[in-house]
């Protein structure tokens, strides 16, 4: 009884924070989003999807046909599973300097402006300019033109609180 | 040869397997951890605009208190009549007020620019370049330039119609607030208004930012220069009541110590002479706020606008029709008035799907400097719980629930009189918003104006064989935004309006096509460039702060409402229960739960230790000995205590008597229904009587309700 009660418990929370960053997003309280805010919305949920495991989920989420705008009651089930299976679980910081290591070749312990330029926009789910002209903008130790990546990773992973 | 390319090709094939998956994992963690600064960018933007919101509504109470006042009490101190008649009463005798500048001597250690009327250009470039160097104008030519331009507007139209022949552009601009930077950033990006380079500037020129004069002097000095090139429409802040809350007032009165008065006079007549509307080519109608289905152009055309001075003061009734619409809402049922407003509210924008008319307290605080100020509506923080519903039979009292003539003629089908229905369509006009659904409701928020839905803007249109309506009064991240099929623009002028970094400002330009074209720009203090994380946080510790206050102010019905939840005085609830309890006593809307790592700690099982949500906030020098809870109220209601010390005080020498400030309190009481006993204000007056000469500086007093955020210093230290 009570492990029934404290599960729904459990669901009815997450479906109140799920609500809450949706209607973040929702101006009109229209009760539905611009479907390029979606990935926003999952993404300040706790989660890290790659693109296509986002492209995934939109599809299931959207309209038969495509309206541009994904609705909340569409958007609320689908989440709620993500939520309750971890989907898309973070990335342990260990992991990710992992991850600049194998692009840091020569083992430098830092990667040059341009090399992580390259990787960012012509390898994996590449970056637009824009994205990677923030990214650099603050990833970049001015004075030498380099990314201390270590650094890199424990500046963001703080500031992401 | 063989063996070796293809070990060497299978190893970069792996390799390049590798990088690949690096690069998609590196990619995933940082669209994530931009994703969560959209997050905190987009709630901090709420939390302003929730904040705004929020004392603008309350901006109705201080107004309604001043009706009350003139009503009830025609002289305050005793001493003739007070500057507040002076203020509010309309215009008696114009004749007399005659050419009152000649007289002023201005001193050859001026030197500032002195004008010669009639102005030319190189008293415009004058005036810029004084301005840019922190001149102030002196008050004789303020006055001339004054005089000078409430003649020349006193000729225009209500409605002024401009064409684009001539392959002119004519750029439009939204509010300005008083934000000298912007206008000009946009005379320097978009050059000076000249015969070449007409301009509109659409309303809000003046309140919340400092340089108010300044720019209605360049306005009005252009205006004059160029007066078929040059147009201003009135918007929501030109209005006297308004800019006694939001600033301006204060602004001239100190700029202008001995000819403040006379000039705020000379104002009040200019803002209701400002054309309400302007239209480009039969086909583009520019208003500062909106429209309703009520809005009728023709009419608007004919009626006196002069006689609007300000939205927030009905043309006067007799108190008969007051309390005979005040019995008949009665009789209606005053809770379904409520109900229905509250459900009404719940269709129209999320931001302002809160009820204020709910007795347990939509209140708020003054707080930090970019957002208004406030006034707590019915109970104080000393009686948490239902107000009881004033009776019928009180015709004296103003209700504090609902501002009597503001919803009664919302609530009008049919206004009784030409001058109700004048008032009511400038008023539309002037602080309506769209919205995304059909309809038009009133909009109980601002406490004026409508909601208008794409069905009203389509219908008003067509009517009148319109193409787009191009208005302001909201602020916008972008500057600009399009709504209603693109058949409305809202154009805002202001950047950084909450704070450095918080919004662009833009405007527009129109040439023959009728095709708008956007330019954007932000005034910025900083050289060093940002990064988007050091933008977003710096625009979100101003919001938090802000929210921050207000919770201090709401503190004790804060902690009822935990308590609530926490039968056992555990001292923690879950954090459903702190998102209801704060919703359910802020009404702010916001994503609570979102909000909470900001606000308030965790125990270690996961619960909300509601304490620590004022933490962080503090009085700032606790020199007077009272209750917390008077404490509390009197931190409500600073600002609006400063506003009325203000008036009061004639001869600016911050001081007043004793007796002056027990009076305004018991008004201020009474009204709001904040039950503080006499005893505890006398008491609280001879305190603060430091030096016992029968004299209190406000300006001390006030600064004992001041608040230090403890954060600040720790914020600073990590950098």
């Amino acid at each position: 009884m009570a492990d029934k009660e404290s599960a729904e418990a459990v669901i009815s929370e997450i479906h109140r924070r799920i609500a809450e960053a949706f209607n973040v997003f929702d101006n009109e309280s229209s009760k539905s989003v611009d479907v390029r805010e979606v990935g926003t919305i999952i993404r300040s949920l706790g989660c890290f999807p790659s693109e296509a495991e986002l492209h995934e989920m939109i599809a299931e989420v959207e309209e038969e046909e495509p309206t541009g705008y994904i609705r909340f009651e569409k958007f609320l089930p689908a989440m709620t599973k993500v939520l309750m299976e971890r989907k898309f679980r973070p990335i342990p910081k260990d992991v990710l300097i992992q991850a600049f290591e194998v692009l840091d070749q020569e083992k430098k312990g830092y990667l040059e402006a341009e090399e992580l330029k390259k990787y960012m926009t012509q390898e994996g789910e590449p970056f637009s300019q824009d994205e990677v002209e923030e990214m650099l903008s603050a990833a970049l130790d001015n004075k030498e033109n380099v990314i201390f990546y270590k650094d890199l990773v424990s500046k963001m992973t703080f500031e992401d609180l | 040869m063989g063996c070796g390319t293809s070990v060497a090709t299978e190893n970069q094939g792996k390799i390049s397997e590798k990088a690949m998956k690096a690069a998609v994992l590196i990619q995933r963690w940082y669209r994530r951890y931009i994703a969560r600064l959209e997050m905190r960018r987009r709630y901090t933007w709420s939390i302003f605009q929730s904040i705004e919101y929020a004392g603008e509504q309350e901006q109705l109470q201080l107004s309604s208190f001043f009706s009350f006042m003139l009503d009830n009490f025609t002289q305050l101190s005793g001493n003739g009549p007070d500057l507040i008649s002076n203020l509010l009463e309309p215009e008696v005798s114009e004749g007399s007020r005659g050419a009152q500048f000649e007289g002023i001597l201005v001193s050859d250690s001026y030197c500032g620019p002195r004008l010669s009327f009639p102005l030319t250009v190189s008293d415009t470039n004058a005036l810029l370049g004084a301005f840019k160097a922190q001149q102030t104008l002196h008050a004789r030519y303020l006055l001339q330039l004054l005089h000078e331009t409430k003649k020349f507007l006193k000729q225009m139209p209500n409605i002024i119609r401009l064409s684009t022949s001539c392959a002119k552009e004519i750029t439009i601009c939204g509010d300005l607030h008083g934000r000298l930077d912007d206008l000009l950033l946009i005379f320097y990006k978009n050059g000076l208004p000249s015969t070449e380079n007409p301009y509109v500037f659409n309303g809000d020129f003046v309140d919340r930012g400092k340089k108010s004069v300044e720019i209605l002097v360049v306005l009005f000095a252009f205006l004059l220069v160029y007066p078929d090139h040059m147009h201003l429409n009135r918007g929501n802040h030109e209005d006297h009541i308004m800019n006694l809350r939001y600033g301006f007032t204060k602004e001239v009165m100190q700029k202008y110590r001995v000819h403040g008065r006379e000039i705020l006079r000379l104002l009040q007549d200019i803002f209701s002479l400002l054309p309400l509307a302007t239209i480009i080519d039969d086909k583009v109608l520019i208003v500062h706020g909106g429209i309703s289905n009520m809005t009728d152009l023709d009419f608007v055309g004919s009626i006196e606008r002069h006689k609007v001075k300000s939205a927030l003061r009905l043309p006067r009734q007799s108190f008969d029709h007051m309390g005979l619409e005040w019995e008949r809402r009665e009789a209606k049922g005053y809770q379904d008035t409520q109900s229905s407003g509250r459900s009404r509210g719940e269709t129209t924008r999320k931001r302002r799907s809160r009820s204020r008319k709910n007795s347990s307290g939509s209140s708020s605080s003054s707080s930090s400097s970019s957002s208004s100020s406030s006034l707590c509506s019915p109970c104080g923080s000393l009686h948490p719980g239902p107000t009881p519903l004033p009776s019928p039979g009180l015709l004296g009292r103003t209700d504090i629930l609902q501002v009597p003539f503001l919803d009664s003629v919302v609530a009008m089908a049919t206004p009784h009189s030409r001058e109700e229905e004048e008032w009511k369509q400038v008023v539309d006009l002037l602080w309506s918003d769209p919205k995304g659904q059909n309809g038009c409701t009133p909009n109980t928020f601002r406490g004026g104006g409508c909601y208008f839905g794409p069905d009203v803007t389509r219908r008003l249109l067509q009517k009148h064989g319109l193409r787009l309506l191009v208005r302001s009064h909201e602020c916008k991240q972008e500057g600009y935004e399009l709504c209603h099929d693109d058949q409305v623009i809202t154009i805002f002028s202001a950047s950084n309006y909450y704070e450095e970094g918080s919004n662009r400002g833009a405007y527009l330009k129109l040439g023959p096509d009728l095709v708008p074209r956007f330019f954007q720009y932000q005034v910025s203090r900083c050289t060093r460039k940002l990064t988007l994380h050091q933008r977003v946080s710096v625009v979100e510790s101003s919001a938090l702060k802000a929210l921050k206050e207000k919770l201090f102010a709401h503190r004790s019905e804060l902690m009822t409402a935990f308590q609530q939840y926490d039968e056992d005085s555990k001292g923690y609830i879950s954090t459903s229960d702190w998102a209801k309890a704060m919703e359910s006593v802020l009404r702010l809307d916001l994503p609570w739960r979102t909000l909470r790592p900001r606000l308030a700690r965790l125990t270690p099982d996961g619960s909300v230790e509601y304490q620590s949500c004022f933490e962080d906030v503090c009085p700032g020098q606790p020199t007077i000995q009272i209750s917390p809870n008077l404490a509390e109220t009197l931190y409500r209601y600073r600002t609006d205590l400063e506003i009325i010390f203000n008036i009061i005080d004639k001869d600016h020498s911050g001081l007043i008597s004793i007796d002056e400030f027990r009076q305004t309190w018991k008004l201020f009481s009474s009204h709001l229904n904040v039950d503080v006993d006499d005893r505890t204000i006398e008491d609280l007056a001879r305190t603060i009587d430091f030096n016992k000469d029968g004299s209190i500086d406000f300006n001390e007093f006030l600064e004992a309700f001041r608040v230090v955020h403890k954060l600040d210093g720790k914020e600073k230290q990590q950098g």
